[in-house]
């Protein structure tokens, strides 16, 4: 009988492969809007609901959402977590709060940074604002926005967000 | 058995690079031709089915936001194969034989364009021993045809044939992307990209997508004036790996076929995924399809290849086939995977 020789438990097999991305249009003009400082979200032709950020079709009614409808840069935090734990690619300092928010005038919420608040200070309802790159650093990207701070507005009752979580 | 029949099929002009759309987008017009045509509101369609790959457009879950076309509200009875939407259709019809729905809609779609296609379908390959390589597809597919010369099965000769056939009956096809008359010497005279095959042999990279209604057979014909039937339909796989087959036979394609019902012969055309033309003559062979069945009157995959979408298409081309009284019984092949290794025949009829 051969010698038994150590099993081979685990191989790396590294593999490279490139994409060209291109967005597509809804997308494209979402990020040529933010370009320029504003978000555009777009409408659903069925049942009028604004999606930002634009894909192109209404997922509800999988009908194309072709009327562009510029929302806000603030609006209300809907839900949030707060990260304690570290992670290999995450610079920030913990904790750190994360927010859905939910701009005025669109009908679904996004996920953004929550910053200049304490983290126990942020709750469901609170009103924030985005914090935008230098004019001169503006890209298409959603990178844009570095992060939302809370403003000096009264708080939402949840009866008026409970549908967008 | 159940009897199920195709109510109607779309699929996109497609193109070489799909630069303004994304797979929304194309799929949009595509998915409402396909239910406007069915006859049945798309909120009574029973089941959903997409089939394409995360690998073609490099994202994972890129199929989730797929269904952002379909309208999936409220929740609709929904699945998804990594696979070409010829087996999205298959689990429709196996949906159907279930008796929990009484019809389906099988869709999918690729920007196959995003990528170097032939580098991405290495990722097909198992991960151990043969992708750590990089064979490409085009490499894979050349070291069967140059089995099949060694094994005297066919020739470089008879490739051209099958490529200027398909680019000329392609002609007659507004949806395809290569086209035209070719002169098979000139086409000889072509470098080879790998050895043995030329350009011409080689599926063009082409961005798509399609859809398809099928329903049981009460529910077609109180809906569609002309269903086209599904007589037979089965899918079948050889080994995953390449080298431990016969590269220039198609056991699991002839299995496929025997199940579906090919034995019955009297098909006046036939639609062959071979992505590479000499496939074509391995696949004739495992269906038994003589001289007088016409081989892809769409053009087939050397005309337009959209990547997880050809497939379906086949059949989809098949179906026009017999709705314009063209043919009256048809052939559709599928294939995924190295070198033809999984296979799907379905058979269709006129009423």
């Amino acid at each position: 009988m051969a010698e038994e020789t150590a099993p081979v438990k685990a191989i790396q097999t590294p593999t490279h492969i490139e994409y060209t991305y291109s967005p597509g249009r809804a997308s494209t003009r979402f990020l040529r809007a933010m370009e320029q400082k504003r978000i555009m979200g777009q409408k659903c032709t069925g049942c009028g609901k604004v999606y930002v950020p634009p894909r192109g079709a209404c997922p509800k009614c999988g009908l194309p959402t072709e009327e562009e409808v510029q929302v806000e840069d603030k609006g209300t935090v809907v839900s949030f977590t707060v990260v304690r734990v570290p992670s290999e690619n995450i610079q920030l300092e913990l904790p750190y709060a994360s927010g859905s928010i939910l701009l005025d005038g669109a009908d679904i919420p996004f996920q953004a940074l929550l910053r200049d608040v304490e983290v126990a200070d942020v709750r469901p309802g609170m009103r924030v604002k985005a914090e935008w790159v230098e004019d001169s650093e503006l890209g298409p990207t959603f990178q844009n926005i570095k992060w939302f701070h809370p403003i000096d507005e009264p708080d939402v009752p949840f009866e008026k967000f409970k549908e967008h979580l | 058995m159940r009897d199920v029949a195709i109510l109607s099929y779309a699929q996109t002009k497609y193109t070489a690079h799909e630069k303004a759309r994304n797979e929304v987008e194309m799929l949009m017009p595509v998915l409402s031709e396909a239910v406007e045509k069915s006859g049945i509101p798309r909120k009574e369609i029973g089941f959903t089915c997409s089939g394409s790959t995360d690998y073609l457009a490099g994202q994972s879950f890129s199929f989730v936001m797929a269904v952002d076309a379909v309208g999936a509200w409220p929740p609709i009875r929904e699945s998804h194969v990594e696979m070409d939407g010829a087996w999205a259709l298959y689990e429709c019809w196996v949906k159907i034989q279930t008796g929990e729905v009484d019809s389906a809609l099988a869709f999918s779609f690729g920007r196959a364009s995003m990528g170097d296609l032939p580098s991405v379908l290495t990722m097909q390959l198992d991960p151990y021993v043969l992708q750590p390589l990089h064979p490409d597809a085009t490499s894979l597919a050349a070291l069967q045809a140059r089995a099949l010369l060694d094994a005297g099965k066919s020739s470089e000769q008879e490739w051209a044939e099958i490529a200027a056939r398909s680019l000329r009956d392609a002609k007659d096809n507004p949806d395809a992307i290569r086209k035209g008359d070719a002169d098979v010497a000139a086409l000889l005279k072509e470098p080879y990209v790998a050895s043995p095959l030329r350009a011409h042999t080689l599926p063009p990279v082409t961005d798509g997508a399609a859809a398809m209604v099928i329903a049981a057979g009460d529910v077609a014909r109180k809906v569609s004036e002309k269903p086209v039937w599904i007589r037979g339909i089965d899918h079948r796989l050889d080994p995953h790996m390449p080298g431990v087959r016969d590269l220039t036979v198609s056991p699991s394609t002839a299995k496929a076929g025997e199940k579906a019902g090919t034995g019955q012969g009297g098909f006046d055309i036939a639609e062959l995924y071979a992505p590479f033309a000499p496939q074509e003559i391995i696949l004739r062979e495992a269906l038994g399809l003589g001289d007088g069945v016409r081989i892809n009157p769409s053009g087939g995959p050397l005309a337009a290849h959209p990547m997880m979408v050809a497939g379906l298409a086949r059949v989809g081309e098949a179906a026009r086939q017999i709705w314009s009284g063209k043919a009256g019984r048809a052939l559709a092949h599928a294939t995924q995977g190295p070198c033809l290794q999984q296979n799907l025949v379905t058979i269709l009829e006129a009423e």
